[in-house]
């Protein structure tokens, strides 16, 4: 089963606090730490397990700037047989219809069984992998937490639905999936990975290679603008408590009580 | 100005909470026309569902196949795609069913689509100033939709407050379809694992996050949970990591609990985590992050480690012994 894993870089929340920059229309962008977006790890582990047990390949693509072929690369470190950028200035300011586009141009040239995307980014949008499934006319699921290869032209998965239950389907193939975390457990990527794929080339596509229409990417096109970041007022805010830890804990103590929280 | 709709989810003959909800944020987009209600589905269940929100839309589309007995996203995108007119706005929860119809569908309109919007600010004839949150809630963004070919918002559950409201006396309006073998086919749900322990029972649960760091220290959070007389709960990276079962999570895709006191611990406070936290209980949110999101929905706040100070608190509460309250 030949299976493209779409992914991205996002800043890591586990390594930076995000504030806001002092004009106030961005985050503070300097010395963020950027990784692959977790979830995304997530697919290309379930895209490998699928391909070491009955066979294929796994293509990693991400749409971004030059800088950003470190992403396929990390995950050929994983152990994804191809990385791929796509990249061109007409792509910056797209918004998930234009990446959702751009993404579709490769696809179009190319052939793939299975599509996967992380569940969500950075931006909790949730959308790339619908609308690119509904571009290509192609089935589509969200939030999938199981995946069983039933025959070659069918999928059995499992969805991730209210309350903790799973939701079962079968999907014929090719399709589109967004894969939910928890799904599997991603294999650990060290140093000596990293340094096997580094001098790898990663060939980058741009909008003339994969004979997109310019006019349907980047700013220009963008229905959805994002204007500016903000702090949302904090409300009445938590009563913080502070003092040396047995304190803080004397206190912390006494209220959970007076809640009636101890027996 | 573009004819507002709200897609109704229901079960068992009764419109999802966040009808009302929906029907909330429609008025803040127009708010001198009532939105019309669109609902799918098959036989009585249906009928009743579409009979009572007469009362709250001035007209009920009712999409009907027998196919759409289960709300499967890819007959009911097919079905919507059919049947709204091109340029409307099209309200939807933005819950696993949401997410799963929405971005699809607004490629098959021709919309823009804008998920889990926070807040309608302001809106115009060409455009709708939204409110999104990113980075799981630690900043917030506006953002300008354009509507000019019209938009599918989903809305997150319980941001937008229900008001009360004249009768409506809408009327129902029947849209047969004709669908298709799908290519995604339902076959069955299969309900949450019991586990071991049941959180749901707790009145104190110590709850953890991505900030214990490790699988060896949530023996921490075991600790100061016996000496509370309470259990450990947690939020979803704690189970993606596999340290706890799947029957610990607290959240919209886990356990909805009612516990009197809730310590979150390195949790920083997702909208998903925060739906499965149900009663009013006190929240006390031990976090290392000042900026952690949870701090705004907490009663109590402690900026510290985690690490340094459940520890600290299980042994003041075992010294002070159950006498001493």
């Amino acid at each position: 089963m030949d299976i493209l894993v779409c992914a991205r870089k996002v800043p890591d929340t586990a390594e930076n606090e995000i504030e806001l920059n002092r004009a106030g229309n961005d985050i503070e962008r300097d010395d963020l730490v950027y990784s692959v977006n977790e979830p995304d790890n997530y697919a290309v582990e379930a895209a490998l397990q699928i391909t070491e047990k009955i066979g294929g390949s796994v293509t990693v693509v991400t749409v971004g700037g030059e800088e950003d072929d470190d992403v396929p690369r990390r995950e050929m470190a994983m152990g994804a047989h191809h990385g791929v950028l796509l990249a061109d200035e007409c792509f910056q300011g797209s918004d998930g219809r234009g990446i959702a586009t751009i993404l579709k141009a490769y696809v179009r040239r190319n052939h793939f069984d299975l599509i996967l995307t992380g569940v969500q980014g950075e931006d909790g949008a949730a959308q790339v992998g619908g609308m690119l499934a509904a571009m290509l006319d192609y089935p589509f699921a969200s939030l999938v937490n199981s995946i069983e290869v039933v025959d070659g032209g069918k999928l059995r998965i499992g969805r991730e639905i209210e309350g903790g239950s799973r939701e079962m389907n079968e999907i014929d193939l090719p399709c589109v999936l967004s894969i939910q975390t928890g799904i599997n457990e991603p294999r650990y990527v060290g140093m000596r990975g990293i340094r096997q794929v580094a001098s790898i080339p990663i060939p980058a596509l741009d909008a003339s290679d994969l004979g997109l229409d310019t006019a349907l990417v980047g700013a220009a096109a963008a229905r959805v603008v994002r204007i500016d970041y903000f702090v949302p007022p904090a409300g009445d805010g938590a009563r913080m408590l502070t003092g040396r830890r047995p304190e803080i804990a004397g206190q912390l103590l006494e209220i959970v009580a007076g809640k009636g929280g101890l027996n | 100005m573009s004819r507002v709709f709200c897609f109704i989810q229901h079960a068992e003959g009764k419109p999802d909470d966040s009808a009302a909800e929906l029907l909330a944020a429609a008025a803040k987009i127009n708010p001198v026309e009532l939105p019309t209600a669109v609902v799918t589905g098959w036989g009585k269940d249906l009928d009743i569902v579409c009979e009572g929100l007469c009362a709250c839309y001035r007209e009920v589309w009712k999409i009907t196949a027998e196919a759409l007995v289960y709300p499967n996203a890819e007959l009911v995108r097919k079905a919507l795609a059919g049947v709204l007119p091109h340029g409307s706005i099209l309200l939807v929860p933005h819950n696993h069913f949401g997410i799963d119809l929405s971005p699809g569908l607004s490629i098959k309109l021709d919309a823009a689509y804008v998920p889990d919007v926070v807040e309608i600010e302001r809106s115009e004839e060409m455009a709708l100033r939204l409110v999104r949150q990113e980075f799981g809630g630690q900043i917030s963004a506006h953002v300008l939709c354009d509507i000019s070919s019209g938009a599918v918002l989903n809305l997150r559950p319980g941001a937008f407050h229900p008001h009360a409201q004249a009768a409506a006396m809408g009327r129902v309006r029947e849209w047969p379809v004709s669908l298709e073998r799908p290519r995604r086919r339902y076959l069955s749900t299969v309900p949450a694992e019991a586990g071991d322990i049941d959180i749901t029972k707790y009145k104190v649960l110590v709850s953890v996050g991505r900030g214990i760091q490790e699988k060896d220290n949530l023996a921490l959070a075991e600790d100061l949970a016996e000496a509370l007389g309470g259990a450990v709960s947690c939020s979803r990276p704690v189970v993606d990591a596999k340290w706890l079962d799947k029957s610990r999570q607290v959240g919209s895709s886990g356990k909805t609990v009612r516990p009197k006191v809730y310590l979150a611990c390195g949790i920083s406070g997702s909208f998903q985590h925060l739906a499965g936290i149900k009663g009013n209980p006190l929240i006390v949110a031990i976090n290392k992050n000042p900026k952690a999101p949870i701090f705004r929905v907490a009663q109590i706040g402690i900026v510290d480690d985690l690490l340094e100070m459940l520890p600290v608190t299980a042994h003041v509460r075992q010294k002070r012994g159950v006498a001493a309250h």
